[in-house]
């Protein structure tokens, strides 16, 4: 079924009886060309372009509980294409381009609303960075400005430029950052993939690999053993443990981030700030919500919540930023696990296992990079090579001593 | 949280800072003959449990005792708290008498 | 306005009158009211307007999960937008609007929305604005933004102070009902240290919100006698007004205090509310249940409430919402509702009840077997139709209605450490399940599912008993009042079949008939139906809806509702201010400033200063005339290198490192080797991560066999010192070295340029001979100065010119630079910043900050051979790997424009002279900037690859951020003195 506004208006008309399912239930076949553990936004998204760019098979998507309740179902909604590093910027610009066309290519509106990110400087050494970024970024295509206090003090007078402990010196903006509608990525890539023939089973935990001679054969399940050619695995926080069961150890560590919304606003907050003095960035969703986050909790965890020393470290510097929020309420925060790997950037790559490919280490950067995530990972698992902007996101890295640290912080990722 | 301080009593976590498993005191040779596979396994690969975690942490706004918390990182439920300084010697006179 | 609803009796204070406003107009109420009691007295129904259709509403509930009677509370800064009319306490001269609505509550504009609901279907907007694609930034977006949202903020910064404080307890009590109060008096006679909250500014609960809840004794009459026992025993802290919001690890609970709310503004030096932070050994929650409503046609007017808030309205606030009211329900409890408004002498033409069975009541017709079909009044409720048990169907004239499917326990605190409810047949309802509670916490009362009065007094008590039992404190249940034990008698009733539009979610707009779509375009996952209709991500967080919609979503998959799924909660368990979670550290104070001994003296010479972590720093010192900032750092450069200047360096980290082992320590934590440097030695010294790159650089100095000083980077002071904590306890533990962070406790300056020795001598005591013999280029020692204070003189040098750093103890730091200056004068001594500080340095090719990114490499530094192969250290076997040693690896080099005449920015790129200007063609980038005014020109140190090879070699500057492109050529980073003669000298 088509969606669009003609068709709201013939459904209204006829008592929206018409509506079909939005994906099917749809029960485990016996086996599969391609079996993608993780029914996130990453998995959804691998299975969507494996249907739709990479040649019809037989694809089967395994989520243990339900689909997109994972980090897609619980982030701040961010996309942008504004890194430093080469072995990154080429793919999250990809990435944005394909949000860019999205909404058009799955037919379902995921609210891509590119109302520009800015990153506040607050001294001359943050500045000189910002310049490097913003050269690096416009080298790669993406876009970039460089603003002075009075730029920021145009786009948002209520920030605090009078009292700041760190004052504000300028800002880098990009405009094509912006918000996206998290769970309707998950949906209409479900949507997309459903309407191309691939099983999403949802309430089906894999419980163990069935490998053989080095070679992956499929997967046990709670819902039996599905055979599979090849089997790719996006499953975020729970990437150690599922790879675990492959007899794999891998450079990730589990933490968790918390994230928070207040009570619904009149629009405040045109686009997405970020403090550059503290840890906190705030954009308003279309429903007046601020949406607002920090830093992560910085122990290793698997509870998906964290503490309040966070809490109120994220809000002091929330404040701190913009001395009007002290009247507005959190409503909400919740925590979500991140697989974060020991420099802060992803991998999409084989495994010494024939047949098995793992996606993760995503850090708490995943959402932006849905699309491209998918469709590297569809490259990956149907060519054996990986894709020209996704080169770098090798699993040896470390070995080789090719890291991509965007952030200087070294093999530490709860500073990631 | 609240880490027991072995020597200090209930401390709240705040008052601590998190480096990662502990593990990290087991540092490798660095003239074995497989040093470098020794220490890129040492320094980057974790067993990341969902469970009991052996991990260090370091209470910066106190003595400045390394610790190692044993936590569940499912529960936060924190089981053990040994200094991180005992944990090392054990472990080093361990290697020697191999 | 009259207060014309106004009944008898009730717990307020009808001789302290309070003037108040609501849109503009002039009201009264009095002392112990809300805003909602005192409207609703002065017969005001209309209230507020629902998120998306804009439909008109009145107040649903008598406390803090009130979803429709939201207002703008206040003015300007201080304007609040989206409080609950139920909990704000009424006081002289509140002012408040109603919200989301223009141009006014009565003519709404949006309510067009509401014309057009059969459109606006659930999630139906992911299903459109597609198309054409630039049009929804543009057109779509904004006018949803403005049409979506619900009060507003001004923008105006809030004036108010917000405090912060830890609490200590061994059992927290949650919530001041008959349990709470209960578990407080045993908890409290038996000696418990024991915190009870209450989010209410009145103690009691439902105790005070029902007649007859006690046998012998009115509750309000039995809490005030609690409240007096309980205010008279040390061991208690009695907390009303004071929300607990979240149940946090290891029995740590979030709670705030609203200490002025209910005034005007706060007191002089007060502040508006508290964010307590509550260490509790156990915590009892005893918050109670909240009552839910039943879906039906049009089940959301003015006037259409949950009954027992109307008995809280009736009975605690002494209003009725009109003279004339009907009940709806599927339970005996609503039946008191009638009973207590007969009592008050209001009309109630009729109770209809779904139960075939249920009781008769005296004094008004029991409709059993019946149901409400749909109900009248735009703007307030004027008749309800009714569908009789014959199917007859019947209209009745009310103006409000009290309606009731039961009630819920209140299960928010339980489930904030992902806890799953459990479905209890009985009262047909969630209770907190085992699973998940957290660690020591206890529930008792309404909160457990125990919905009779008596029950929860008797479990209060006896959950005091465990509680303090399990901490080796032997209580005894208080002995209390005899009261109502009377068993639930319910039928489950979920809502209305056939109705059109019928309400679960009233804030966010959530009928049945959205339930139904979500399930039939299969959103049958609990979270899934919430995140596709936006139920329960109302302000309420769904604490009348979810319930409902689950039993709506359980008939039609044909589960039972424990199989359709549960829902957790999530903290805060009610908004929270974000001024109580700030606290005090907004503003300046959001993070301490740190100051160096001298800047006092610094701000007397008039410098600007600069922020470098948490430091503030000198960065330049104008003079009189100087009108650039690059004058004054020209005339520091310029008068150091020429004669002398004196710079404030304190910040750097300074860590002592004690102990026979101290030389092997430092050669495990450096790079390079330290074993063989001579006591009185200086050597610079690089530090690695364990991953190789480079981590921080200094000086150690030697000054006993068995005694180092090293220093850092400012910035990595706090990241070293732990990292040599690590390496000393847990890598070395054999060794024996010990370390002290001395950063604060020595004032250290740098004395540079051609006449420093001499200034030096002329405040060094005479017996340390500090010539070029004696005390060579890398010398230290101990020494006094100004006449036998001890210090510690370094001949180490940044700026590449003779010089020295000396340190003494903090306290004579402000002294020794007004020394420095007195003994200076005669050389013309300058003071310099950091700015001519990092012009030096770029002049030299000293590396910092910008240079150890955290991504370089001591290879990239042109320091490789600095990496000793003979010793273990950290970081050693790491860098050796393959990628980090490529042939074309980053270099650190020199950079200087062509024609002199052009600047050079830092963060440009550098690109080959031919060929394109892309990111596959960089050749690296600029790390540091600055002018030269020894070289009258623009220089600069950045990365090239493969650059040590390339000097001499011109490149492309690009910087397309600002649209600037310059000609530089490769040179030595060494810019002055290559030979480091003048350090030497």
């Amino acid at each position: 079924m088509r969606y669009s506004a003609l068709r709201i208006f013939k459904e209204a008309l006829t008592g929206h009886k018409g509506w079909t399912q939005q994906w099917r239930d749809a029960a485990p076949a016996e086996s599969y060309d391609y079996v993608i553990i993780g029914g996130g936004g990453h998995g959804l998204s691998t299975a969507y372009y494996l249907a739709k760019e990479f040649g019809g098979a037989r694809i089967a998507v395994l989520e243990k509980g339900w689909i997109g309740g994972g980090n897609v179902g619980r982030n701040t909604t961010i996309i942008r294409s504004n890194y430093l590093l080469d072995g990154n910027e080429p793919f999250y610009e990809f990435s944005l381009k394909l949000w860019e066309n999205l909404e058009q290519d799955f037919n379902y509106n995921a609210m891509v609303s590119q109302r520009g990110i800015l990153n506040l400087i607050h001294n001359d050494a943050q500045r000189d960075a910002a310049r490097r970024r913003g050269n690096a970024m416009i080298l790669n295509g993406s876009d970039a400005e460089l603003l002075d206090t009075e730029g920021v003090r145009a786009m948002y007078p209520f920030l605090n430029f009078n009292d700041q402990r760190f004052p504000i010196q300028g800002g880098l903006l990009h405009r094509r950052g912006g918000t996206v509608r998290h769970d309707a990525v998950a949906w209409g890539y479900a949507r997309g993939a459903d309407m191309r023939g691939v099983d999403i089973i949802q309430n089906c935990e894999v419980t163990g690999f069935r490998i053989e001679n080095g070679k992956v054969l499929g997967v046990d399940t709670t819902r039996g053993y599905i055979g599979a050619k090849k089997v790719g695995v996006t499953v975020a926080g729970s990437s150690s443990r599922v790879m675990a069961k492959a007899g794999m150890r891998l450079p990730i560590e589990s933490h968790v981030l918390q994230a928070f919304v207040s009570e619904g606003l009149k629009p405040i907050i045109p686009g997405v700030i970020t403090y550059g003095a503290g840890h906190f960035y705030c954009s308003q969703s279309d429903k007046g919500g601020l949406v607002f986050g920090g830093d992560i909790d910085m122990y290793n965890t698997y509870a998906q919540r964290g503490n309040l020393p966070v809490v109120e470290d994220v809000i002091e510097s929330g404040m701190s930023l913009i001395p009007a929020l002290g009247r507005a309420r959190l409503l909400r925060s919740w925590g979500g696990v991140m697989d974060m790997s020991m420099d802060g950037s992803p991998f999409i790559d084989k495994t010494h296992i024939d047949g098995l490919y793992f996606n993760g280490g995503w850090c708490y950067g995943g959402f932006k990079a849905t699309p491209a995530s998918g469709y590297c990972f569809a490259h990956l698992l149907k060519t054996d090579r990986p894709h020209e902007v996704a080169t770098a996101y090798r699993l040896d890295r470390f070995m080789s001593g090719n890291m991509i640290d965007e952030k200087g912080q070294g093999a530490q990722p709860n500073l990631h | 949280m609240i880490i027991n301080h072995p020597l200090l009593g209930p401390r709240d976590a705040q008052e601590f800072t998190y480096l990662g498993d502990a593990t990290l005191i087991n540092r490798p040779d660095w003239q074995s003959e497989n040093a470098l596979n020794a220490f890129h396994d040492y320094l980057y690969l974790r067993d990341n449990p969902a469970g009991e975690h052996r991990e260090l942490w370091y209470h910066e706004q106190g003595d400045r005792s390394w610790l190692v918390v044993t936590r569940n990182t499912m529960t936060h439920e924190i089981l053990n708290v040994e200094l991180a300084h005992d944990v090392a010697k054990a472990a080093a006179a361990e290697r020697s008498a191999q | 306005m009259t207060n014309g609803n106004r009944l008898n009796g009730g717990l307020i204070d009808r001789s302290t009158n309070l003037n108040f406003k609501f849109d503009g107009k002039n009201f009264s109420g009095f002392q112990g009211d809300t805003l909602a009691s005192a409207l609703m007295a002065n017969g005001v129904r209309l209230m507020g307007r629902s998120f998306k259709y804009h439909r008109p509403r009145g107040v649903l509930t008598a406390g803090s999960e009130e979803p429709n009677a939201l207002v703008e509370l206040r003015s300007g800064g201080r304007q609040e937008p989206n409080t609950r009319a139920t909990v704000a306490e009424l006081y002289d001269g509140l002012s408040a609007n109603s919200q989301n609505r223009w141009p006014s509550l009565e003519r709404d504009f949006m309510a067009i929305n509401d014309r057009f609901s059969n459109f606006l279907t659930a999630g139906f907007y992911y299903k459109t604005f597609m198309w054409p694609k630039a049009f929804w930034e543009k057109l779509y977006e904004p006018v949803i933004r403005k049409a979506a949202g619900l009060g507003s903020l001004t923008g105006e910064d809030d004036p108010d102070a917000y405090d912060k404080g830890f609490l200590h307890c061994d059992l927290l009590i949650v919530g001041a009902g008959p349990a709470g109060l209960a578990a407080a008096l045993t908890a409290g006679r038996a000696g418990a240290q024991v915190i009870l909250a209450e989010e209410d500014f009145h103690l009691g609960g439902r105790l005070i919100a029902e007649t007859g809840a006690l046998a012998d004794v009115s509750g309000a009459d039995w809490v005030a006698q609690t409240q007096a026992e309980l205010a008279g025993m040390g061991n208690v802290r009695l907390m009303p007004r004071t929300t607990v919001f979240g149940a946090y690890d290891h029995g740590i609970y979030g709670a705030v205090e609203r200490n002025a709310d209910h005034l005007a503004m706060p007191a002089e030096g007060k502040p508006r509310q508290t964010l307590w932070r509550i260490y509790s050994k156990r915590a009892l929650i005893t918050t109670g249940a909240i009552e839910r409503p039943i879906a039906f046609e049009n089940n959301d007017r003015p006037g259409i409430m949950l009954a027992g808030a109307v008995r809280a309205y009736v009975n605690r606030w002494a209003t009725t919402p009109a003279q004339s009211l009907v009940v709806f329900a599927n339970n005996d409890d609503a039946h008191q509702t009638a009973r207590d408004l007969i009592a008050q002498g209001v009309k109630v033409p009729a109770i209809v009840d779904t139960r075939p069975d249920a009781p008769d009541v005296e004094g008004t017709e029991v409709l059993k077997g019946a149901e409400i079909i749909n109900t009248s009044g735009r703007l307030g409720l004027t008749s309800v139709q009714v569908r009789t048990d014959k199917g007859f169907t019947r209209d009745l004239h009310c103006e409000a209605l009290a309606m009731s499917g039961g009630w819920n326990p209140n299960l928010g605190l339980t489930c904030h450490q992902r806890g799953r409810p459990v479905w209890n047949a009985d009262i047909h309802a969630f209770v907190p399940g085992e699973e998940g509670l957290p660690v020591g916490q206890i529930v008792a009362g309404a909160a457990k599912g125990d919905l009779t009065t008596d029950a929860a007094l008797q479990g209060g008590a006896n959950a005091a008993v465990t509680a303090l039992s399990d901490l080796g404190i032997t209580a005894t249940p208080a002995d209390l009042p005899a009261a109502q034990d009377a068993p639930v008698s319910l039928s489950p009733f979920w809502h209305v079949k056939g109705a059109k539009r019928a309400w679960l979610d009233y804030q966010n707009d959530v009928t049945v008939k959205d339930v139904k779509l979500a399930h039939q375009e299969n959103f049958t996952s609990v979270e899934h139906l919430k995140r596709y209709t936006t139920l329960g991500m109302a302000t309420d967080q769904g604490k009348t809806s979810n319930v409902g919609a689950l039993a709506v979503m359980a008939e039609l998959t044909g589960k039972s509702i424990p199989e359709t799924g549960s829902t957790i909660f999530r903290p805060p368990y009610t908004p929270v201010a974000m001024g109580a979670l700030a606290g005090r550290a907004v503003g300046k104070e959001f993070h301490p400033t740190r100051l160096t001994p001298s800047h006092k003296w610094a701000e007397e010479q008039g410098a600007v200063f600069l922020e470098v972590g948490n430091w503030l720093r000198a960065q330049w010192f104008p003079r009189k005339g100087e009108t650039h900032w690059r004058q004054s750092v020209n005339r520091e450069v310029l008068q150091t290198r020429n004669s002398v200047g004196v710079c404030d360096v304190t910040t750097l980290g300074k860590i002592d490192v004690q102990g026979a082992d101290a030389a092997a320590f430092l050669n495990m934590i450096y790079a390079n080797g330290f074993a063989k440097l001579p006591v009185g030695k200086v050597r610079y010294g690089l530090m690695l991560r364990e991953d190789g790159v480079a981590y921080d650089d200094g000086t150690a100095a030697r000054l006993a066999e068995d005694h180092f000083v090293v220093t850092t980077t400012t910035a990595n002071a706090v990241l070293v010192y732990r990292n040599m904590e690590f390496v000393r306890q847990c890598l070395c533990p054999n060794m024996d070295v010990q370390l002290i962070s001395t950063t604060e406790a020595w004032a250290q300056y740098a004395v540079a340029g051609p006449n420093s020795r001499k200034l030096l001598q002329k405040i060094v005591d005479p017996e340390f001979d500090i010539s070029n013999e004696a005390f060579p280029f890398m010398a230290c020692g101990e020494i006094t100065v100004c006449g036998g204070l001890r210090a510690r003189l370094f001949r180490i040098s940044f700026s590449g010119e003779l010089a020295y750093e000396i340190a003494v103890p903090t306290r004579y730091g402000d002294g020794l630079m007004r020394a420095l200056m007195e003994a200076g004068e005669e050389f013309d001594v300058v003071p310099y910043g950091t700015e001519a500080l990092g012009v030096m340095r770029i002049e030299k090719g000293h590396a910092t900050g910008n240079e150890l990114n955290g991504t370089t490499t001591a290879l990239n530094l042109g320091l490789g051979r600095m990496v000793s192969t003979k010793k273990d250290c950290i970081g050693n076997v790491l860098s050796r790997r393959e990628g980090m040693n490529t042939p074309d690896a980053l270099a650190l080099v020199g950079l200087k424009p062509v024609d002199a005449k052009d600047t050079l920015p830092a963060g440009g790129h550098l690109m080959n002279l031919t060929g394109p200007v892309d990111a596959a063609h960089d050749q690296g980038y600029v790390t540091s900037t600055a002018y030269s005014p020894i070289l009258n020109s623009s220089i600069a140190l950045g990365y090239v690859k493969g650059g040590f090879d390339r000097k001499g070699e011109q490149l492309r500057l690009v910087n397309p951020l600002e649209g600037q492109e310059v000609l530089v050529e490769i040179v030595s980073a060494h810019f002055v003195d290559p030979e480091g003669e003048k350090l030497r000298a």
